[in-house]
């Protein structure tokens, strides 16, 4: 019977408490930086698409709302011919985050993407790609990369050797200078 | 003439504030809800979300209006009704000054256990005509639980009966100019408290609405204006019960200094809020608890109290 009394008291209390509400247009959340939200597609310092067209990420999607068509350009650099991400069915696991061998899409804070029109929830590669570096300031795929694309031959990669000569009878392959 | 005329038209002015006060309460208590578990509640429309009530009526008439094709249609549409003018009728001896109140009856209490008692009706009625089991359940408790708590409502006010010596709702106010029943009655005001809860059938007695357990009871199968007047008549019947209990136990109009149509309304206006912290507060007990509260525990004190009453009173009287 007494618990009552108490429980009352206790309710009571709140009345001086501070309320948890966040008001939220007015008041914003503080979102971390790793925070799981739109989908972006980064560039790499040259101001070059990151984006390699490997499909892991469509591939590790586990809603199938990634959709890309991979092609090359004249120098053999591969990227996406078209890059589409239905954001109606995207959970923001940030499976394809984890996914990408190259830091091209990643996740960002931002979470007020609503849309009146369905269809505008689907968004193309200009709607995905932005300017900057995002998440990996300095990161150049083909700068590390051992590929030989044009204005770039094997062996010219960031601490990249020289590709050994098979027929020389150094340690590693090394030429005679 | 004038007399006839002023009469009217304090009925008029206490019908709309009323309603009004009703929809207000709703407002109220969500903010109140909202305050004690640490949030904010509605606030949004209009300021501080006063309008809330108003926005809310609005789509609430826009509803679809719909009769369940099993449900008994007359019956169905009466029973909200019944609810709905009863908690007014009752409204109707509520003494708010010395000389404001819409009817001076000399039965007043009688009058306001009698319509206290015929709002089971509208519980049962909706219940059992809804031809759905659920309501029917939700009907069956609200009939044992209003009406097992309607013996011990009324035996509780005896004692206020008795120190008075009339039914006549000014003459009790008018008794207590020296001292508050709630002194002498104090187990008469916590025994009409909880009765009062019980017949409105608010948290934690609202088992024939249950929501967590009958869909939403006796009123699962209404939608649009007729929930709505369950609704309103829920809210009235707090503000009703509350004006009773202020006026029995806490001395209605009577106050140093303020006006008293002010001192009726704060004294109405904290035990309201007191029904809203009861309901932010206690959790719903089991249905067997809630008979035995009544029957083991109420029924007994409320008898003591008429008991010991009544012997002070004739000991004074020799």
């Amino acid at each position: 019977m007494l618990s009552l009394f108490r429980t009352i008291w206790e309710v009571l209390k709140h009345s001086v408490r501070k309320r948890e509400t966040v008001q939220y247009p007015e008041e914003k959340p503080d979102l971390p930086p790793r925070w799981r939200g739109r989908i972006v597609l980064t560039r790499d310092p040259d101001g070059l698409e990151r984006c390699v067209a490997c499909h892991l990420c469509a591939v590790a999607c586990p809603v199938d709302c990634i959709s890309l068509q991979a092609t090359e350009d004249e120098h053999g650099r591969r990227y996406p011919e078209f890059f589409r991400i239905n954001f109606s069915r995207c959970i923001f696991c940030g499976y394809c985050e984890e996914a990408c061998p190259t830091y091209a899409i990643q996740l960002i804070p931002d979470f007020e993407m609503a849309e009146y029109d369905r269809q505008s929830m689907v968004y193309e590669k200009e709607h995905l790609t932005i300017s900057g570096e995002g998440k990996r300031p300095g990161y150049n795929f083909y700068r590390v990369a051992g590929l030989a694309i044009g204005g770039k031959d094997k062996g010219e990669a960031e601490n990249e050797d020289p590709p050994a000569d098979p027929g020389s009878l150094l340690p590693g392959g090394r030429r005679w200078e | 003439m004038p007399e006839t005329l002023r009469q009217i038209l304090i009925a008029v002015v206490v019908l709309l504030v009323a309603l009004n006060g009703a929809a207000v309460l709703i407002w109220v208590e969500r903010r109140l809800l909202g305050l004690w578990q640490d949030r904010y509640g509605p606030n949004r429309v209009g300021p501080f979300g006063l309008l809330q009530s108003v926005a809310d009526m609005i789509k609430i008439f826009f509803k679809e209006d719909w009769i369940p094709p099993f449900a008994d249609r007359a019956v169905f549409v009466l029973a909200p009704t019944v609810v709905f003018a009863t908690v007014l009728m009752a409204l109707a001896v509520v003494p708010f000054t010395e000389t404001v109140s819409v009817v001076n009856l000399d039965v007043g209490v009688l009058f306001f256990l009698a319509m206290a008692s015929l709002g089971v009706y509208s519980v049962v009625l909706a219940g059992w005509y809804s031809n759905n089991k659920y309501a029917l359940l939700g009907a069956l408790r609200g009939a044992a639980q209003m009406l097992s708590y309607e013996v011990f409502m009324g035996l509780s006010l005896a004692g206020v009966v008795l120190l008075a010596g009339s039914f006549n709702l000014h003459t009790i106010v008018e008794s207590q100019r020296h001292l508050w029943n709630v002194v002498p009655q104090v187990l008469g005001f916590l025994v009409f408290m909880v009765a009062g809860v019980a017949e409105t059938h608010r948290l934690p007695f609202d088992l024939p609405e249950s929501e967590s357990e009958l869909v939403a009871g006796y009123h699962s199968e209404y939608s649009g204006m007729k929930f709505g007047m369950f609704f309103v008549g829920e809210y009235v019947g707090i503000i009703v019960t509350s004006a009773f209990i202020a006026t029995f136990f806490f001395g209605g109009w009577l106050g140093p200094w303020l006006p008293p149509i002010v001192w009726f309304l704060l004294k109405t206006g904290v035990f309201v809020v007191f029904f809203v912290l009861l309901r932010a507060s206690m959790p719903r007990p089991r249905y067997d608890q809630l008979m035995g509260y009544a029957w083991k525990l109420l029924l007994p004190l409320s008898l003591l109290n008429l008991l010991v009453t009544g012997a002070v009173v004739l000991w004074r009287a020799s």
